[in-house]
């Protein structure tokens, strides 16, 4: 070590200049952003998160959605493809005989368990008809019971996909059991 | 002073005074802590605690932090002193609190016909008391370690004597220093003697005779040692939450929020000390007795309360200033390993400390002749 380091003060006041000048910069920068309105450069880089969100790829890998026809039915056609690729077994599909002779079936149950769920995308690279994506955006459903992390079919077919940048449009559904 | 009502009222309300500033700073350095450091690290800091939806930058912390260690359980281990276990955070927290009496926050108050020191208690020799009292802090500490019936608690309460017996004795030398340079142990000759100009024949009246400008290496080996007696970082490894977690590992609730809280005091009293030594305590430049007098002549009279009330400001503003310093410390260096730490308090601030009053005694004989 050279003798400026052994010495120790040298050092520790160009450390402290360098905490100081970010404390000093972000200080005015708060400054700005709270009492003169500027917000072009932000003072810190948090994301208050369950206000702002931070943005997310557009390949993330969300919350599952049932893509709908023009009248609302599933675009599903209970193929069982999903539910023969998933690796965890978390998709449990009732087939039925849909009035359509074109079509022949559709889900009468479409279930997906969440708690099993490990968010492989296999089941949307499967689908032949685009019918189950991953591309809500919600990231946020927990529950107090395994009930409540079984997500079923109206559910599903409810969802909207997420905005340009990540955000969810569709209004995050809260299971009563997570309200403790 | 005959003991009159007048009087008590006056001796208590010094005290409270005192009392509420040092409680209400070491309050705030929580939050100060919390704050200061997410602003340097780019981040926002706590700010979720609110009251009805208000949030004052997370102002309320410092109180839900209080709230949530009241309510806490109080755990005593099976194995430990009870009696010494339920004292040691009084012994910590009490020493530190009154440590703060000795150091004057302003010069006298005339109102009424009396002359008011305004100080929590007049001593002759107030640093002694500062120091017996900072020093009283570390039977706490090794109570707290030897109690608990636990072997971190009591490594930790070890390293936190070791390391305030070599801080202690390293401020002491450091302080000599300026005893010397301004002739007396009362804080209150001390700090009047730093509103003197500074070599006059040279700079005439602009620069006050600091002990910052008098006694700078002083300063630092104060300011170092100073730290180490506060036992927080860089010299926490008493503490040592990595490793182990000290002398407070078995305690909780409001008990261990009480060490946390001697800690925060200990800041308050070091950055008072630093004050009052060094950087002119409640002296405000070419502020008198009697209003401003600039050395370029102009003079502004002022009555003798908006004097007193302007020192006792300056005097707050000074530990602010301080205390921001020492966080700034304590948020950029890492930790001392603790045989770093007894080198550099045995073998460095310590020697350099002695060094400096040997100086200072030649270079005082040489300028006043013996």
């Amino acid at each position: 070590m050279k003798f400026r380091q052994r010495f120790y003060l040298a050092e520790v006041l160009i450390g402290l200049g360098v905490t100081a000048a970010h404390f000093f910069v972000n200080l005015g920068r708060h400054t700005a952003h709270h009492v003169f309105g500027r917000k072009t450069v932000p003072g810190a880089v948090t994301f208050q998160y369950p206000e702002e969100r931070r943005p997310y790829s557009p390949r993330l890998r969300s919350l599952h959605r049932l893509v709908r026809r023009e009248d609302g039915s599933p675009r599903c056609v209970a193929c069982m493809m999903c539910e023969t690729v998933c690796p965890a077994h978390c998709i449990y599909i009732v087939a039925a005989e849909h009035p359509n002779q074109d079509i022949e079936k559709y889900p009468e149950r479409f279930d997906i368990d969440l708690g099993k769920c490990v968010f492989c995308g296999y089941c949307v690279e499967a689908c032949p008809e685009d019918a189950i994506r991953m591309d809500t955006g919600i990231l946020e459903f927990s529950s107090y019971s395994r009930l409540g992390m079984i997500y079923t079919k109206e559910t599903l077919l409810a969802l909207e996909p997420a905005g340009p940048d990540g955000t969810p449009r569709s209004p995050i559904s809260i299971p009563p059991d997570r309200r403790p | 002073m005959t003991p009159t009502m007048a009087g008590l009222g006056i001796a208590f309300g010094r005290v409270a005074f005192v009392m509420l500033f040092v409680l209400t700073m070491g309050g705030l350095l929580t939050w100060v802590e919390r704050k200061q450091s997410a602003v340097m690290q780019d981040r926002i800091g706590a700010n979720r605690a609110s009251i009805f939806g208000l949030r004052l930058l997370g102002l309320f912390h410092p109180l839900a932090d209080a709230i949530k260690m009241l309510t806490k359980e109080d755990f005593l281990p099976a194995r430990a002193d009870r009696t010494l276990f339920t004292l040691a955070p009084f012994v910590s927290v009490v020493s530190a609190l009154v440590a703060f009496a000795a150091i004057p926050f302003g010069d006298v108050l005339r109102a009424g016909g009396r002359e008011i020191p305004l100080q929590a208690v007049t001593l002759n020799a107030g640093i002694l008391y500062v120091f017996a009292m900072l020093s009283l802090g570390v039977f706490g500490v090794m109570m707290a370690g030897w109690a608990s019936a636990n072997n971190y608690a009591l490594l930790g309460g070890q390293r936190a004597a070791a390391l305030m017996i070599s801080a202690e004795v390293a401020i002491g030398a450091s302080i000599m220093g300026v005893a010397m340079v301004y002739g007396s142990l009362d804080m209150m000759e001390i700090i009047r003697g730093q509103g003197a100009p500074l070599l006059p024949q040279w700079f005439g009246d602009w620069i006050p005779k600091w002990g910052i400008f008098t006694q700078l290496p002083a300063f630092i080996l104060f300011l170092a040692a100073g730290m180490a007696a506060t036992k927080r970082i860089p010299f926490d490894f008493p503490e040592g939450e990595s490793e182990i977690i000290g002398y407070f590992v078995e305690y909780s609730g409001m008990k261990f929020g009480m060490f946390m809280m001697a800690d925060f005091v200990e800041t308050v009293v070091i950055a008072g000390l630093t004050t009052a030594l060094f950087l002119g305590g409640w002296q405000v430049p070419y502020l008198a007795g009697d209003g401003f007098r600039f050395p370029w002549g102009a003079t502004v009279a002022l009555a003798q309360p908006l004097v007193a009330l302007l020192q006792v400001l300056a005097f707050c503003l000074k530990v602010a200033v301080v205390c921001w310093f020492l966080m700034l410390i304590r948020w950029t260096l890492p930790r001392f390993r603790y045989d770093q730490a007894m080198r550099l308090g045995w073998l460095g601030l310590f020697p350099l400390s002695i060094l400096n009053v040997a100086a200072t005694g030649l270079v005082l004989v040489a300028w006043r002749g013996p």
